[in-house]
């Protein structure tokens, strides 16, 4: 849906930040941000979700 | 309640996008209130409401951009009521991120979330959102009710604070513990949830 100003907006100012792009300029910890997402999305759902899930669809 | 409205496999698709979008609600949370055990607390609260708000999602569009708009309503919600303060968690991994040259000790994944925790709330959302949960600026502004350009703004200087910190290896153990900075914590909070964060005053 932003796809025609992406380019321009994803950027900082003065700061490249789109994998690829001016990658050595980039802050060392940058990938740490995602990793520290991604650390969390790539755990297992804890059983309480799945569970809550099933009982709210089962009351409808 | 008024769910019945719906198809049954109009249903079962919100049920399954809605499952399919925990992990990142899960990480998402974990970056904003920093303890595991009260980032999920936060998002079965977020869950609880997204079911029963499912009459508004619509079909087609993005459930991680809306259900990301709920988590952060409960979040500020239950902020507010001085639920979350920012504790870091010591569970997280402590995992190399980088060494640079010329420091004694690397950088660690914990140190990273520390000092995330130790940013203004909607700075930290602005960094997570776009430096962490990939959405882009006018998808973050959408989600925080904001303008792009605060976003922007947010961010920069989010990567600024963090630049420094982790550059000088300077991180606070806890930034919120005082009350001081608490007391200012909320005061931001007000803002952020009225929608005109620190960012677009100055």
């Amino acid at each position: 849906m932003t796809s025609d100003r992406k380019a321009r907006d994803d950027r900082g100012p003065g700061e490249p930040r789109k994998p690829g792009a001016g990658q050595s300029n980039k802050p060392q910890w940058a990938n740490g941000l995602r990793q520290l997402y991604d650390s969390v999305v790539e755990e297992d759902i804890p059983d309480q979700f799945k569970d809550l899930l099933s009982r709210l669809d089962a009351k409808d | 309640m008024g769910a019945e409205k719906r198809t049954a496999s109009e249903k079962a698709a919100f049920k399954r996008e809605l499952t399919d979008v925990v992990p990142h609600l899960r990480a998402f949370a974990r970056g904003l209130c920093g303890r595991a055990d009260m980032a999920d607390d936060l998002v079965q609260e977020a869950l609880l409401k997204a079911w029963a708000a499912q009459e508004r999602f619509e079909p087609g569009t993005s459930m991680r951009a809306w259900t990301f708009v709920i988590l952060r309503n409960a979040y500020l919600t239950d902020m507010r009521r001085n639920r979350f303060r920012g504790e870091y968690d010591e569970n997280v991994a402590e995992r190399i991120l980088t060494a640079p040259a010329g420091q004694e000790e690397p950088i660690h994944l914990s140190d990273m979330h520390r000092a995330l925790l130790t940013l203004p709330p909607e700075r930290r959302e602005a960094l997570l959102l776009v430096g962490a949960g990939g959405f882009s600026y006018e998808e973050a502004a959408n989600i925080c009710g904001c303008a792009v350009g605060t976003i922007k703004s947010r961010v920069g200087r989010a990567r600024a604070a963090l630049n420094t910190m982790l550059a000088d290896g300077d991180i606070p153990r806890r930034s919120t513990s005082d009350d001081t900075a608490h007391r200012a914590i909320l005061e931001e909070l007000d803002d952020v949830a009225a929608g005109n964060g620190v960012a677009s005053r100055s």
